[in-house]
């Protein structure tokens, strides 16, 4: 059974976000992402100050069997990316919703919300892919 | 819907990850690739190979036909159970297949080949067994479990008979023997030592859940692959093909070209190749973070001051790529132009990354064995 945090919002391409203070947002991948990739050692994280546009690929994920793009579920500046990653990419499938966040975006003020799931909706969407 | 093993239900049992391969539903992995990976490298993990087809091949003249279709020469075989890795070649030297041939009788070869080349594989061998009067049948009643580690041969052979238990041991690398109901062999794909088992198909479960009492640790075909690659093997279909003669996979070795009065099929082609200076296979060590992997692009390393990040045109290409967790770094195969070094550029989602070419295997027998 996946973990879906309730105060998250999600993608269909399997990213959490988490609102921060200050129109900024942490972005991840959701537990059953790191579950379907396995056991995951590489990581990449987008450059601090790049504008990233939602849906654009941004971020790289590799398991020992494949390489996975991570797209930026929102519009807007990265702040900042988790570096320690690179020495331990196997946050990602110890905490994927804390110590394996992947990067920090400064959202666009005319950036729309309304394209994530809730937990319920991604909860749902996870069971009709099965 | 794939074809099944007879160990399917219990590997769905046990929580696998099922995966199509070739055709079969394999368990990628039963939890953490990773950990399977390592309880080979350094204590016992076992793997459902029953996707392998086994094939006797009987007939007085099973020898000679042997000797004729194959890249390695079977007179090598001295003793019951002796084995042999070969290709199997096209007239232009394509490699059709690997496998490994048991000498049983004088007049009964086992083979054993790859799942998805069975069909082109069994329709080659009949097309030549006639004029041998070589009877070819495909053993589906058999099942194949390779358990592998250092500690493989010690925890399996209390499974056996009392009686069978000290021949068992006594088994000489790369050959094997009929125990009970089993045709033991000391071979396998993962660069440890080990047995692969064969027998009858309506044993493998009780078996497999026999050596999972012997603390043996169930491994996918995830940590298989990373395991064959750091131990230096091929995977057909990747690191060699029907495009490609084995000197240009890493495969010379394999090609026994004396006695100079054997005729096998792929033999004029490969001598052709031989002359020549083709592209190798050669292992690839990155030296950066990043993983290799199948069809990256390879180019030749400029002067490390001036342009090692430009990449000049390609010079081949990775052939099988992965993280290796024993070195905790990316690992390959890759064809390259004979003398290609002592560095490459690999371009991985276009940027290039420097490699260091070495010599496989990387790994054996839990040693590293190239400078990291």
């Amino acid at each position: 059974m996946s973990d879906i945090p309730d105060d998250l919002h999600y993608t269909r391409s399997h990213e959490w976000v988490r609102e921060l203070q200050n129109g900024q947002v942490e972005v991840g991948i959701t537990h059953h992402a790191q579950e379907a990739l396995g056991d995951l050692v590489f990581v990449e994280v987008p450059q601090v100050a790049r504008r990233v546009t939602a849906g654009e690929a941004c971020a790289v994920v590799e398991s020992v069997k494949a390489a996975s793009d991570v797209y930026s579920p929102v519009s807007g500046r990265i702040i900042a990316g988790n570096n320690e990653l690179a020495q331990r990419p196997e946050l990602l499938n110890q905490d994927p919703y804390a110590a394996g966040w992947m990067f920090r975006v400064e959202l666009d003020a005319s950036a729309p919300g309304g394209a994530l799931l809730t937990a319920a909706e991604y909860a749902q969407y996870l069971d009709e892919a099965d | 819907m794939g074809l099944k093993t007879p160990l399917y239900d219990t590997h769905v049992s046990q929580g696998a990850k099922i995966i199509d391969f070739g055709g079969w539903d394999l368990p990628l992995s039963f939890g953490s690739q990773l950990e399977e990976h390592h309880a080979v490298r350094r204590d016992a993990g076992m793997f459902d190979v029953s996707h392998m087809c086994i094939i006797d091949l009987k007939g007085a003249r099973a020898r000679e036909y042997l000797r004729y279709l194959l890249a390695n020469d079977v007179a090598k075989l001295t003793f019951p159970g002796q084995a042999l890795y070969s290709c199997m070649l096209l007239p232009a030297g394509g490699v059709i297949d690997d496998l490994i041939v048991y000498f049983m009788t004088e007049s009964w070869f086992r083979l054993v080949v790859n799942a998805g080349t069975r069909h082109k594989d069994l329709a080659w061998l009949r097309e030549h067994a006639a004029p041998f009067g070589v009877g070819v049948t495909e053993r589906t009643d058999l099942a194949m479990l390779a358990v592998q580690g250092p500690h493989a041969i010690a925890k399996t052979v209390p499974l056996l008979s009392p009686a069978r238990r000290a021949t068992a041991l006594a088994i000489a690398r790369f050959s094997g023997a009929a125990l009970d109901s089993w045709f033991v062999a000391r071979t396998g794909y993962t660069g440890e030592d080990g047995f692969e088992i064969m027998l009858p198909a309506q044993d493998a479960a009780s078996t497999w859940q026999a050596l999972l009492r012997q603390g043996i640790k169930p491994a996918g075909l995830g940590a298989r692959d990373t395991l064959r690659l750091e131990a230096g093997m091929n995977l057909y279909g990747n690191d060699m093909d029907q495009e490609h003669h084995p000197l240009e996979s890493g495969l010379a070795w394999t090609v026994a070209f004396d006695p100079e009065t054997r005729e096998f099929i792929g033999r004029a082609a490969v001598e052709r190749a031989r002359r020549e200076s083709g592209d190798v296979l050669v292992g690839l060590v990155l030296e950066e973070r990043g993983v290799l992997r199948k069809s990256q692009p390879v180019s030749a390393a400029g002067e490390p001051s001036a342009d090692a990040q430009r990449a000049s045109p390609a010079l081949g290409e990775v052939t099988s790529g992965t993280f290796s967790p024993t070195l905790n770094r990316a690992i390959a195969l890759a064809r390259v132009p004979r003398g290609t070094g002592p560095r490459v550029l690999v371009d991985i989602r276009g940027k290039p990354h420097t490699a260091r070419v070495v010599k496989p295997p990387f790994v054996r027998n839990g040693k590293i064995l190239i400078q990291i």
